[in-house]
Protein backbone atom coordinates (compact mmCIF):
# COMPACT_ATOMS: atom_id res chain seq x y z
CA UNK A 1 0.00 0.00 0.00
CA UNK A 2 2.39 2.70 1.22
CA UNK A 3 5.50 2.70 -0.95
CA UNK A 4 8.59 3.99 0.79
CA UNK A 5 11.05 6.01 -1.24
CA UNK A 6 14.72 4.90 -0.82
CA UNK A 7 15.53 8.18 0.91
CA UNK A 8 12.68 7.71 3.38
CA UNK A 9 13.80 4.14 4.04
CA UNK A 10 17.31 5.38 4.79
CA UNK A 11 15.90 8.04 7.11
CA UNK A 12 13.82 5.43 8.97
CA UNK A 13 16.81 3.17 9.54
CA UNK A 14 19.02 6.04 10.73
CA UNK A 15 16.30 7.19 13.12
CA UNK A 16 15.83 3.61 14.38
CA UNK A 17 19.57 3.27 15.03
CA UNK A 18 19.54 6.58 16.87
CA UNK A 19 16.61 5.52 19.05
CA UNK A 20 18.30 2.18 19.82
CA UNK A 21 21.49 4.03 20.79
CA UNK A 22 19.62 6.44 23.07
CA UNK A 23 17.88 3.56 24.85
CA UNK A 24 20.86 1.23 25.06
CA UNK A 25 23.84 3.51 25.73
CA UNK A 26 23.11 4.23 29.43
CA UNK A 27 22.16 0.59 30.08
CA UNK A 28 25.22 -0.85 28.38
CA UNK A 29 27.38 1.62 30.28
CA UNK A 30 25.84 0.48 33.59
CA UNK A 31 26.85 -3.08 32.73
CA UNK A 32 30.33 -2.08 31.49
CA UNK A 33 30.95 -0.20 34.75
CA UNK A 34 30.00 -3.31 36.70
CA UNK A 35 32.64 -5.45 34.94
CA UNK A 36 35.43 -2.88 34.55
CA UNK A 37 38.42 -2.92 36.92
CA UNK A 38 38.25 0.06 39.31
CA UNK A 39 41.39 1.54 37.73
CA UNK A 40 39.74 1.63 34.29
CA UNK A 41 36.77 3.58 35.66
CA UNK A 42 39.06 6.20 37.22
CA UNK A 43 41.29 6.48 34.15
CA UNK A 44 41.60 9.67 32.08
CA UNK A 45 40.85 9.42 29.25
CA UNK A 46 38.13 7.05 30.36
CA UNK A 47 38.35 3.45 29.11
CA UNK A 48 35.04 2.61 27.44
CA UNK A 49 35.64 -1.13 27.41
CA UNK A 50 37.71 -3.11 29.93
CA UNK A 51 40.78 -5.01 28.75
CA UNK A 52 39.76 -7.87 31.02
CA UNK A 53 36.22 -8.39 32.21
CA UNK A 54 36.00 -8.50 35.97
CA UNK A 55 32.93 -10.22 37.37
CA UNK A 56 34.30 -10.32 40.92
CA UNK A 57 31.90 -7.63 42.17
CA UNK A 58 28.97 -9.91 41.48
CA UNK A 59 30.48 -12.57 43.75
CA UNK A 60 31.27 -9.89 46.35
CA UNK A 61 27.67 -8.64 46.46
CA UNK A 62 26.15 -12.11 46.42
CA UNK A 63 28.41 -13.54 49.13
CA UNK A 64 27.04 -14.06 52.61
CA UNK A 65 30.23 -13.43 54.61
CA UNK A 66 29.40 -11.67 57.90
CA UNK A 67 29.66 -7.85 57.89
CA UNK A 68 30.69 -7.67 54.25
CA UNK A 69 29.15 -5.50 51.54
CA UNK A 70 27.58 -8.75 50.35
CA UNK A 71 25.79 -9.44 53.63
CA UNK A 72 24.15 -6.01 53.56
CA UNK A 73 23.19 -6.43 49.93
CA UNK A 74 21.73 -9.92 50.46
CA UNK A 75 19.78 -8.65 53.46
CA UNK A 76 18.26 -5.81 51.43
CA UNK A 77 17.49 -8.22 48.60
CA UNK A 78 15.67 -10.50 51.04
CA UNK A 79 13.81 -7.53 52.56
CA UNK A 80 12.70 -6.30 49.13
CA UNK A 81 11.45 -9.76 48.20
CA UNK A 82 9.58 -10.11 51.51
CA UNK A 83 8.01 -6.64 51.51
CA UNK A 84 6.99 -6.68 47.84
CA UNK A 85 5.87 -10.32 48.10
CA UNK A 86 3.75 -9.90 51.23
CA UNK A 87 2.20 -6.65 50.02
CA UNK A 88 1.38 -8.25 46.66
CA UNK A 89 -0.30 -11.29 48.25
CA UNK A 90 -2.34 -9.08 50.57
CA UNK A 91 -3.29 -6.68 47.77
CA UNK A 92 -4.46 -9.54 45.54
CA UNK A 93 -6.43 -11.12 48.39
CA UNK A 94 -8.24 -7.81 48.89
CA UNK A 95 -8.58 -6.95 45.20
CA UNK A 96 -10.09 -10.20 43.87
CA UNK A 97 -13.37 -10.13 45.85
CA UNK A 98 -13.62 -6.34 45.66
CA UNK A 99 -12.86 -6.25 41.93
CA UNK A 100 -15.46 -8.93 41.24
CA UNK A 101 -18.08 -7.17 43.37
CA UNK A 102 -17.57 -3.84 41.58
CA UNK A 103 -17.54 -5.51 38.17
CA UNK A 104 -20.84 -7.35 38.76
CA UNK A 105 -22.63 -4.67 40.79
CA UNK A 106 -22.86 -1.33 38.94
CA UNK A 107 -24.62 0.29 41.90
CA UNK A 108 -21.39 0.23 43.95
CA UNK A 109 -19.19 1.35 41.06
CA UNK A 110 -18.66 4.81 42.55
CA UNK A 111 -16.69 3.27 45.39
CA UNK A 112 -14.08 2.14 42.86
CA UNK A 113 -13.66 5.74 41.69
CA UNK A 114 -12.92 6.71 45.29
CA UNK A 115 -10.39 3.88 45.58
CA UNK A 116 -8.68 4.89 42.32
CA UNK A 117 -8.64 8.56 43.34
CA UNK A 118 -6.54 7.62 46.38
CA UNK A 119 -3.93 6.25 43.98
CA UNK A 120 -3.22 9.83 42.89
CA UNK A 121 -2.55 11.02 46.44
CA UNK A 122 1.05 12.07 46.95
CA UNK A 123 2.71 9.76 49.51
CA UNK A 124 3.78 12.85 51.47
CA UNK A 125 0.11 13.41 52.37
CA UNK A 126 0.08 10.17 54.38
CA UNK A 127 3.69 9.94 55.51
CA UNK A 128 3.60 11.81 58.83
CA UNK A 129 0.62 9.99 60.43
CA UNK A 130 1.86 6.66 59.05
CA UNK A 131 5.26 7.32 60.62
CA UNK A 132 3.68 8.15 63.99
CA UNK A 133 1.38 5.11 63.85
CA UNK A 134 4.12 2.68 62.88
CA UNK A 135 6.25 4.12 65.66
CA UNK A 136 3.42 3.60 68.20
CA UNK A 137 2.87 0.00 67.14
CA UNK A 138 6.61 -0.76 67.07
CA UNK A 139 6.46 -1.38 63.32
CA UNK A 140 9.11 1.09 62.22
CA UNK A 141 12.07 -0.68 60.61
CA UNK A 142 9.96 -3.81 60.09
CA UNK A 143 9.22 -5.61 56.85
CA UNK A 144 5.65 -6.18 58.06
CA UNK A 145 5.06 -2.51 58.75
CA UNK A 146 6.47 -1.52 55.38
CA UNK A 147 4.40 -4.18 53.56
CA UNK A 148 1.29 -2.79 55.27
CA UNK A 149 2.15 0.73 54.12
CA UNK A 150 2.73 -0.52 50.56
CA UNK A 151 -0.95 -1.51 50.47
CA UNK A 152 -1.71 2.22 50.11
CA UNK A 153 -0.21 1.93 46.60
CA UNK A 154 -0.80 -1.70 45.67
CA UNK A 155 -4.39 -2.26 46.83
CA UNK A 156 -6.08 0.49 44.74
CA UNK A 157 -3.98 -0.44 41.72
CA UNK A 158 -4.70 -4.18 41.79
CA UNK A 159 -8.41 -3.60 42.47
CA UNK A 160 -8.59 -1.41 39.38
CA UNK A 161 -6.83 -4.08 37.24
CA UNK A 162 -8.95 -6.92 38.64
CA UNK A 163 -12.17 -5.00 37.99
CA UNK A 164 -11.21 -4.53 34.31
CA UNK A 165 -10.24 -8.21 34.22
CA UNK A 166 -13.61 -9.40 35.54
CA UNK A 167 -15.34 -7.04 33.11
CA UNK A 168 -13.82 -9.16 30.34
CA UNK A 169 -15.39 -12.38 31.65
CA UNK A 170 -19.02 -12.66 30.46
CA UNK A 171 -21.42 -12.82 33.38
CA UNK A 172 -23.62 -15.18 31.31
CA UNK A 173 -21.16 -17.97 32.13
CA UNK A 174 -21.72 -17.36 35.84
CA UNK A 175 -25.49 -17.13 35.40
CA UNK A 176 -25.52 -20.46 33.54
CA UNK A 177 -23.72 -22.12 36.44
CA UNK A 178 -26.15 -20.62 38.93
CA UNK A 179 -29.10 -21.90 36.88
CA UNK A 180 -27.50 -25.36 36.91
CA UNK A 181 -27.71 -25.20 40.70
CA UNK A 182 -24.23 -24.08 41.67
CA UNK A 183 -23.95 -21.86 44.72
CA UNK A 184 -22.29 -18.46 44.32
CA UNK A 185 -19.15 -19.74 46.03
CA UNK A 186 -19.00 -22.79 43.72
CA UNK A 187 -19.51 -20.57 40.68
CA UNK A 188 -16.69 -18.28 41.64
CA UNK A 189 -14.35 -21.12 42.54
CA UNK A 190 -15.05 -23.42 39.57
CA UNK A 191 -15.93 -20.95 36.80
CA UNK A 192 -14.84 -17.38 37.41
CA UNK A 193 -11.53 -17.65 39.25
CA UNK A 194 -9.90 -20.08 36.79
CA UNK A 195 -10.91 -17.76 33.94
CA UNK A 196 -9.52 -14.78 35.84
CA UNK A 197 -6.16 -16.40 36.63
CA UNK A 198 -4.26 -14.62 33.80
CA UNK A 199 -5.50 -11.25 35.09
CA UNK A 200 -4.64 -12.22 38.66
CA UNK A 201 -1.12 -13.13 37.49
CA UNK A 202 -0.65 -9.86 35.56
CA UNK A 203 -1.97 -7.80 38.47
CA UNK A 204 0.31 -9.62 40.90
CA UNK A 205 3.29 -9.02 38.64
CA UNK A 206 2.49 -5.32 38.30
CA UNK A 207 2.00 -5.04 42.06
CA UNK A 208 5.28 -6.81 42.76
CA UNK A 209 7.16 -4.48 40.41
CA UNK A 210 5.59 -1.45 42.12
CA UNK A 211 6.67 -2.79 45.50
CA UNK A 212 10.15 -3.61 44.21
CA UNK A 213 10.49 -0.07 42.83
CA UNK A 214 9.17 1.80 45.88
CA UNK A 215 11.62 4.14 47.60
CA UNK A 216 9.94 6.98 49.51
CA UNK A 217 8.22 4.98 52.27
CA UNK A 218 11.17 2.57 52.51
CA UNK A 219 13.53 5.52 53.03
CA UNK A 220 11.32 6.92 55.81
CA UNK A 221 10.31 3.78 57.62
CA UNK A 222 13.44 1.58 57.59
CA UNK A 223 16.79 2.21 59.19
CA UNK A 224 18.97 -0.92 59.13
CA UNK A 225 19.52 -4.37 57.65
CA UNK A 226 16.45 -5.79 59.35
CA UNK A 227 14.13 -3.96 56.97
CA UNK A 228 16.08 -1.76 54.51
CA UNK A 229 15.01 -2.59 50.98
CA UNK A 230 17.14 -2.79 47.87
CA UNK A 231 16.18 0.69 46.65
CA UNK A 232 17.30 2.25 49.93
CA UNK A 233 20.49 0.17 49.97
CA UNK A 234 21.35 1.35 46.46
CA UNK A 235 20.59 4.97 47.29
CA UNK A 236 22.89 4.59 50.33
CA UNK A 237 25.63 3.23 48.10
CA UNK A 238 25.17 6.02 45.54
CA UNK A 239 25.17 8.74 48.19
CA UNK A 240 27.83 7.22 50.44
CA UNK A 241 31.58 7.15 50.31
CA UNK A 242 31.97 4.02 48.23
CA UNK A 243 35.09 4.62 46.17
CA UNK A 244 34.44 1.83 43.68
CA UNK A 245 31.76 3.04 41.28
CA UNK A 246 31.73 -0.39 39.70
CA UNK A 247 30.26 -1.83 42.89
CA UNK A 248 27.38 0.68 42.79
CA UNK A 249 26.79 -0.23 39.13
CA UNK A 250 26.80 -3.94 39.99
CA UNK A 251 24.16 -3.42 42.69
CA UNK A 252 22.14 -1.49 40.10
CA UNK A 253 22.38 -4.29 37.53
CA UNK A 254 21.31 -6.91 40.09
CA UNK A 255 18.36 -4.80 41.28
CA UNK A 256 17.29 -4.13 37.70
CA UNK A 257 17.46 -7.74 36.52
CA UNK A 258 14.14 -9.04 37.94
CA UNK A 259 11.93 -6.23 36.58
CA UNK A 260 13.81 -6.11 33.27
CA UNK A 261 13.41 -9.87 32.75
CA UNK A 262 9.74 -9.68 33.72
CA UNK A 263 9.32 -6.71 31.38
CA UNK A 264 10.86 -8.50 28.40
CA UNK A 265 9.10 -11.83 28.95
CA UNK A 266 5.71 -10.36 29.81
CA UNK A 267 5.91 -7.45 27.35
CA UNK A 268 2.62 -8.19 25.62
CA UNK A 269 0.63 -8.59 28.84
CA UNK A 270 2.23 -5.54 30.45
CA UNK A 271 1.57 -3.28 27.47
CA UNK A 272 -2.03 -4.41 27.13
CA UNK A 273 -2.43 -3.78 30.85
CA UNK A 274 -0.87 -0.34 30.54
CA UNK A 275 -2.88 0.67 27.53
CA UNK A 276 -6.23 -0.78 28.61
CA UNK A 277 -5.79 1.13 31.84
CA UNK A 278 -4.65 4.09 29.75
CA UNK A 279 -7.49 4.01 27.28
CA UNK A 280 -10.30 3.35 29.74
CA UNK A 281 -8.91 5.72 32.33
CA UNK B 1 -32.15 -12.59 44.02
CA UNK B 2 -33.28 -9.18 45.19
CA UNK B 3 -31.40 -6.02 44.34
CA UNK B 4 -30.76 -5.08 47.95
CA UNK B 5 -29.16 -8.46 48.66
CA UNK B 6 -26.90 -8.10 45.61
CA UNK B 7 -25.81 -4.65 46.76
CA UNK B 8 -25.28 -5.87 50.33
CA UNK B 9 -23.28 -8.82 49.03
CA UNK B 10 -21.10 -6.47 46.98
CA UNK B 11 -20.37 -4.33 50.04
CA UNK B 12 -19.54 -7.46 52.05
CA UNK B 13 -17.05 -8.61 49.41
CA UNK B 14 -15.49 -5.16 49.38
CA UNK B 15 -15.40 -4.90 53.16
CA UNK B 16 -11.83 -6.23 53.68
CA UNK B 17 -10.48 -3.79 51.08
CA UNK B 18 -12.45 -0.89 52.52
CA UNK B 19 -11.29 -1.60 56.08
CA UNK B 20 -7.65 -1.67 54.97
CA UNK B 21 -8.06 1.45 52.84
CA UNK B 22 -9.60 3.38 55.73
CA UNK B 23 -6.81 2.21 58.03
CA UNK B 24 -3.85 3.00 55.76
CA UNK B 25 -5.22 5.89 53.65
CA UNK B 26 -8.44 7.38 55.06
CA UNK B 27 -7.31 7.72 58.64
CA UNK B 28 -3.77 9.00 57.87
CA UNK B 29 -5.20 11.57 55.46
CA UNK B 30 -7.68 12.80 58.07
CA UNK B 31 -4.87 12.90 60.62
CA UNK B 32 -2.71 14.93 58.23
CA UNK B 33 -5.54 17.49 58.00
CA UNK B 34 -5.79 17.62 61.78
CA UNK B 35 -1.99 17.88 62.21
CA UNK B 36 -1.78 20.70 59.69
CA UNK B 37 -3.58 22.99 62.18
CA UNK B 38 -1.14 22.20 65.01
CA UNK B 39 2.49 22.87 65.83
CA UNK B 40 3.11 19.16 66.51
CA UNK B 41 6.63 17.78 66.35
CA UNK B 42 7.39 14.45 64.68
CA UNK B 43 8.24 12.81 68.01
CA UNK B 44 7.21 13.80 71.50
CA UNK B 45 4.68 16.62 71.82
CA UNK B 46 1.35 16.26 70.08
CA UNK B 47 1.27 20.05 69.69
CA UNK B 48 -1.49 22.58 70.16
CA UNK B 49 -4.02 24.11 67.81
CA UNK B 50 -2.60 27.02 65.82
CA UNK B 51 -5.31 27.58 63.20
CA UNK B 52 -4.05 28.51 59.76
CA UNK B 53 -0.66 29.71 61.07
CA UNK B 54 1.28 26.92 59.31
CA UNK B 55 -0.36 27.65 55.99
CA UNK B 56 0.13 31.42 56.24
CA UNK B 57 3.76 31.11 57.32
CA UNK B 58 4.53 28.63 54.52
CA UNK B 59 2.85 30.52 51.73
CA UNK B 60 4.45 33.82 52.76
CA UNK B 61 7.92 32.27 53.16
CA UNK B 62 10.26 32.44 50.17
CA UNK B 63 11.02 28.69 50.02
CA UNK B 64 7.42 27.91 49.02
CA UNK B 65 7.17 30.10 45.93
CA UNK B 66 10.56 29.10 44.63
CA UNK B 67 9.91 25.39 45.21
CA UNK B 68 6.50 25.60 43.56
CA UNK B 69 8.14 27.23 40.56
CA UNK B 70 10.89 24.59 40.37
CA UNK B 71 8.31 21.80 40.60
CA UNK B 72 6.07 23.31 37.93
CA UNK B 73 9.05 23.94 35.66
CA UNK B 74 10.27 20.36 36.13
CA UNK B 75 6.80 18.91 35.47
CA UNK B 76 6.08 21.02 32.39
CA UNK B 77 9.46 20.46 30.72
CA UNK B 78 9.62 16.76 31.55
CA UNK B 79 6.08 15.99 30.43
CA UNK B 80 6.32 18.06 27.23
CA UNK B 81 9.63 16.46 26.24
CA UNK B 82 8.35 12.96 27.00
CA UNK B 83 5.18 13.51 24.99
CA UNK B 84 7.08 14.84 21.96
CA UNK B 85 9.77 12.16 21.97
CA UNK B 86 7.29 9.45 22.92
CA UNK B 87 5.02 10.25 19.97
CA UNK B 88 7.97 10.58 17.57
CA UNK B 89 9.31 7.19 18.72
CA UNK B 90 5.86 5.64 18.31
CA UNK B 91 5.45 7.07 14.79
CA UNK B 92 8.85 5.60 13.90
CA UNK B 93 8.03 2.20 15.43
CA UNK B 94 4.79 2.12 13.46
CA UNK B 95 6.75 2.19 10.16
CA UNK B 96 8.35 -0.74 8.34
CA UNK B 97 12.09 -1.24 8.88
CA UNK B 98 14.59 -3.95 9.76
CA UNK B 99 14.80 -4.74 13.47
CA UNK B 100 11.45 -3.17 14.32
CA UNK B 101 10.38 -6.01 16.63
CA UNK B 102 13.68 -5.82 18.52
CA UNK B 103 13.48 -2.04 18.89
CA UNK B 104 9.91 -2.30 20.19
CA UNK B 105 11.14 -4.78 22.79
CA UNK B 106 14.01 -2.49 23.83
CA UNK B 107 11.50 0.26 24.57
CA UNK B 108 10.42 -1.54 27.73
CA UNK B 109 13.92 -1.50 29.26
CA UNK B 110 14.10 2.09 30.60
CA UNK B 111 10.53 1.76 31.85
CA UNK B 112 11.34 -1.48 33.70
CA UNK B 113 14.52 -0.13 35.27
CA UNK B 114 13.79 0.73 38.93
CA UNK B 115 13.63 4.51 39.47
CA UNK B 116 16.39 4.43 42.06
CA UNK B 117 18.67 2.42 39.76
CA UNK B 118 17.98 4.94 36.99
CA UNK B 119 18.87 7.81 39.31
CA UNK B 120 22.05 6.04 40.45
CA UNK B 121 23.04 5.28 36.87
CA UNK B 122 22.70 8.92 35.79
CA UNK B 123 24.45 10.10 38.92
CA UNK B 124 27.42 7.97 37.86
CA UNK B 125 27.20 9.27 34.28
CA UNK B 126 27.24 12.89 35.53
CA UNK B 127 30.07 12.23 38.03
CA UNK B 128 32.35 15.31 38.08
CA UNK B 129 35.63 13.35 38.20
CA UNK B 130 35.07 10.05 36.40
CA UNK B 131 31.65 10.41 34.74
CA UNK B 132 30.96 9.14 31.25
CA UNK B 133 29.36 12.42 30.13
CA UNK B 134 32.46 14.45 30.97
CA UNK B 135 34.67 11.82 29.34
CA UNK B 136 32.59 11.64 26.18
CA UNK B 137 32.24 15.41 25.76
CA UNK B 138 35.95 16.09 26.33
CA UNK B 139 37.02 13.23 24.08
CA UNK B 140 34.95 14.58 21.16
CA UNK B 141 36.20 18.05 21.95
CA UNK B 142 32.95 19.77 22.92
CA UNK B 143 34.11 20.35 26.50
CA UNK B 144 37.53 21.67 27.62
CA UNK B 145 37.39 20.63 31.25
CA UNK B 146 35.30 18.28 33.37
CA UNK B 147 32.22 19.85 34.92
CA UNK B 148 30.16 19.09 37.98
CA UNK B 149 26.81 18.69 36.25
CA UNK B 150 24.87 17.95 39.43
CA UNK B 151 26.97 20.25 41.58
CA UNK B 152 26.24 23.53 39.80
CA UNK B 153 22.84 25.22 40.21
CA UNK B 154 22.88 26.14 36.51
CA UNK B 155 22.97 22.56 35.19
CA UNK B 156 21.62 20.33 37.97
CA UNK B 157 17.92 20.67 37.12
CA UNK B 158 18.54 20.12 33.39
CA UNK B 159 20.62 17.05 34.18
CA UNK B 160 17.75 15.68 36.29
CA UNK B 161 15.24 16.42 33.55
CA UNK B 162 17.29 14.46 31.00
CA UNK B 163 17.53 11.48 33.36
CA UNK B 164 13.78 11.52 34.04
CA UNK B 165 12.83 11.89 30.37
CA UNK B 166 15.06 8.99 29.36
CA UNK B 167 13.24 6.70 31.78
CA UNK B 168 9.71 7.85 31.04
CA UNK B 169 9.41 8.68 27.34
CA UNK B 170 9.15 4.92 26.52
CA UNK B 171 5.90 4.74 28.51
CA UNK B 172 4.37 7.48 26.35
CA UNK B 173 5.78 5.76 23.26
CA UNK B 174 4.21 2.41 24.23
CA UNK B 175 0.81 4.01 24.83
CA UNK B 176 1.02 6.01 21.58
CA UNK B 177 2.16 2.97 19.59
CA UNK B 178 -0.77 0.90 20.84
CA UNK B 179 -3.10 3.73 19.78
CA UNK B 180 -1.47 3.98 16.35
CA UNK B 181 -1.95 0.28 15.79
CA UNK B 182 -5.65 0.76 16.44
CA UNK B 183 -6.01 3.12 13.44
CA UNK B 184 -7.89 1.09 10.79
CA UNK B 185 -5.73 0.35 7.71
CA UNK B 186 -8.52 1.21 5.28
CA UNK B 187 -8.88 4.72 6.71
CA UNK B 188 -5.19 5.29 6.02
CA UNK B 189 -5.58 3.76 2.56
CA UNK B 190 -8.48 6.10 1.84
CA UNK B 191 -6.35 9.13 2.78
CA UNK B 192 -3.77 8.03 0.16
CA UNK B 193 -6.49 7.65 -2.47
CA UNK B 194 -7.74 11.13 -1.58
CA UNK B 195 -4.20 12.47 -2.08
CA UNK B 196 -3.70 13.73 1.48
CA UNK B 197 -0.23 15.03 2.36
CA UNK B 198 1.78 13.30 5.07
CA UNK B 199 1.08 16.18 7.43
CA UNK B 200 -2.67 16.31 6.90
CA UNK B 201 -2.77 12.52 7.17
CA UNK B 202 -1.17 12.83 10.61
CA UNK B 203 -3.30 15.79 11.63
CA UNK B 204 -6.70 14.55 10.45
CA UNK B 205 -6.44 10.75 10.33
CA UNK B 206 -3.92 9.65 12.96
CA UNK B 207 -4.12 12.34 15.61
CA UNK B 208 -7.80 11.82 16.48
CA UNK B 209 -6.99 8.20 17.36
CA UNK B 210 -4.00 9.29 19.43
CA UNK B 211 -5.70 12.12 21.30
CA UNK B 212 -7.61 10.09 23.92
CA UNK B 213 -4.80 7.76 25.06
CA UNK B 214 -2.26 10.60 24.93
CA UNK B 215 -4.44 12.78 27.14
CA UNK B 216 -4.55 9.99 29.71
CA UNK B 217 -0.76 9.58 29.49
CA UNK B 218 -0.45 13.35 29.92
CA UNK B 219 -2.61 13.32 33.06
CA UNK B 220 -0.77 10.42 34.66
CA UNK B 221 2.69 11.75 33.82
CA UNK B 222 1.89 15.30 34.96
CA UNK B 223 0.62 14.09 38.32
CA UNK B 224 3.64 11.80 38.72
CA UNK B 225 6.05 14.57 37.71
CA UNK B 226 4.47 16.95 40.20
CA UNK B 227 4.89 14.38 42.99
CA UNK B 228 8.51 13.64 42.00
CA UNK B 229 10.76 12.62 44.87
CA UNK B 230 12.86 9.48 44.27
CA UNK B 231 15.04 10.54 41.35
CA UNK B 232 15.77 13.94 42.88
CA UNK B 233 16.52 12.58 46.32
CA UNK B 234 19.02 10.06 44.96
CA UNK B 235 20.70 12.44 42.51
CA UNK B 236 20.84 15.80 44.33
CA UNK B 237 18.69 15.73 47.51
CA UNK B 238 17.24 19.01 46.24
CA UNK B 239 20.59 20.79 45.98
CA UNK B 240 22.83 22.49 45.04
CA UNK B 241 21.58 25.67 46.73
CA UNK B 242 18.03 24.24 46.60
CA UNK B 243 18.03 24.56 42.81
CA UNK B 244 16.39 21.13 42.36
CA UNK B 245 14.14 21.17 45.42
CA UNK B 246 10.60 20.09 44.51
CA UNK B 247 7.47 20.12 46.66
CA UNK B 248 7.84 16.53 47.87
CA UNK B 249 11.47 17.19 48.86
CA UNK B 250 10.36 20.32 50.74
CA UNK B 251 7.70 18.32 52.63
CA UNK B 252 10.30 15.70 53.50
CA UNK B 253 12.70 18.32 54.83
CA UNK B 254 10.02 20.13 56.81
CA UNK B 255 8.40 17.04 58.36
CA UNK B 256 11.33 14.64 58.72
CA UNK B 257 14.61 16.61 58.61
CA UNK B 258 13.32 19.47 60.79
CA UNK B 259 10.73 17.22 62.50
CA UNK B 260 8.02 19.88 62.14
CA UNK B 261 5.13 17.46 61.63
CA UNK B 262 2.44 20.15 61.78
CA UNK B 263 3.85 22.44 59.15
CA UNK B 264 5.00 19.46 57.05
CA UNK B 265 1.39 18.25 57.05
CA UNK B 266 0.12 21.66 55.87
CA UNK B 267 2.63 21.63 53.05
CA UNK B 268 1.66 18.06 52.08
CA UNK B 269 -1.99 19.12 51.91
CA UNK B 270 -1.16 22.05 49.66
CA UNK B 271 0.59 19.58 47.31
CA UNK B 272 -2.44 17.28 47.49
CA UNK B 273 -4.75 20.18 46.69
CA UNK B 274 -2.72 21.17 43.62
CA UNK B 275 -2.69 17.58 42.37
CA UNK B 276 -6.44 17.25 42.92
CA UNK B 277 -7.04 20.44 40.91
CA UNK B 278 -4.79 19.10 38.13
CA UNK B 279 -6.58 15.75 38.12
CA UNK B 280 -10.06 17.29 38.02
CA UNK B 281 -9.11 19.82 35.34
CA UNK B 282 -7.54 17.14 33.21
CA UNK B 283 -10.46 14.77 33.82
CA UNK B 284 -12.78 17.37 32.30
CA UNK B 285 -10.52 17.84 29.27
CA UNK B 286 -10.11 14.09 28.79
CA UNK B 287 -13.88 13.60 28.72
CA UNK B 288 -14.17 16.37 26.13
CA UNK B 289 -11.42 14.96 23.92
CA UNK B 290 -12.74 11.42 24.22
CA UNK B 291 -16.19 12.69 23.32
CA UNK B 292 -15.07 14.63 20.23
CA UNK B 293 -12.67 11.96 18.90
CA UNK B 294 -15.23 9.19 18.56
Amino acid sequence: MERQSPLFRLFLHVAALLLAAVILAPLVWLFVMSISPAADLAAKPLKWWPATMDFSRYTVLLSTTENSAGAAFIASLRNSLMVAGMATLAAIALAVPAGWAVSRTPSVGWSLSVVIATYMLPPVALAVPLYMALSNFGLLNSVFGLALVYLTILAPFTTWLMKSGFDGIPREIEQAAVIDGASLWQTLRIITLPLAMPVVATSALFAFLLGWDEFFYALLFTSDQRAKTLTVAIADLAGGRVSDYGLIATAGVLAALPPVIVGLVMQRALISGLTSGGVKG
Amino acid sequence: MSGTWITTRAWLLMLPLLIVMVAVIGWPLADTVQLSFTDAKLVGTSGSYVGFDNYLRLVSGNAFGRTLFTTTFFAVVVVTTEMVFGVLAALLLNQQFYGRTLLRALLILPWALPTVVNATLWRLIYNPEYGALNAALTQIGILDAYRSWLGEPGTALTALIVADCWKNFPLVAMIALAALQAVPRDVIAASYVDGASAFSRFRFVTLPYLAGPLMVALVLRTIEAFKVFDIIWVMTRGGPANSTRTMSILVYQEAFSFQRAGSGASLALIVTLIITVLAVAYGTVVKKVAGSAT
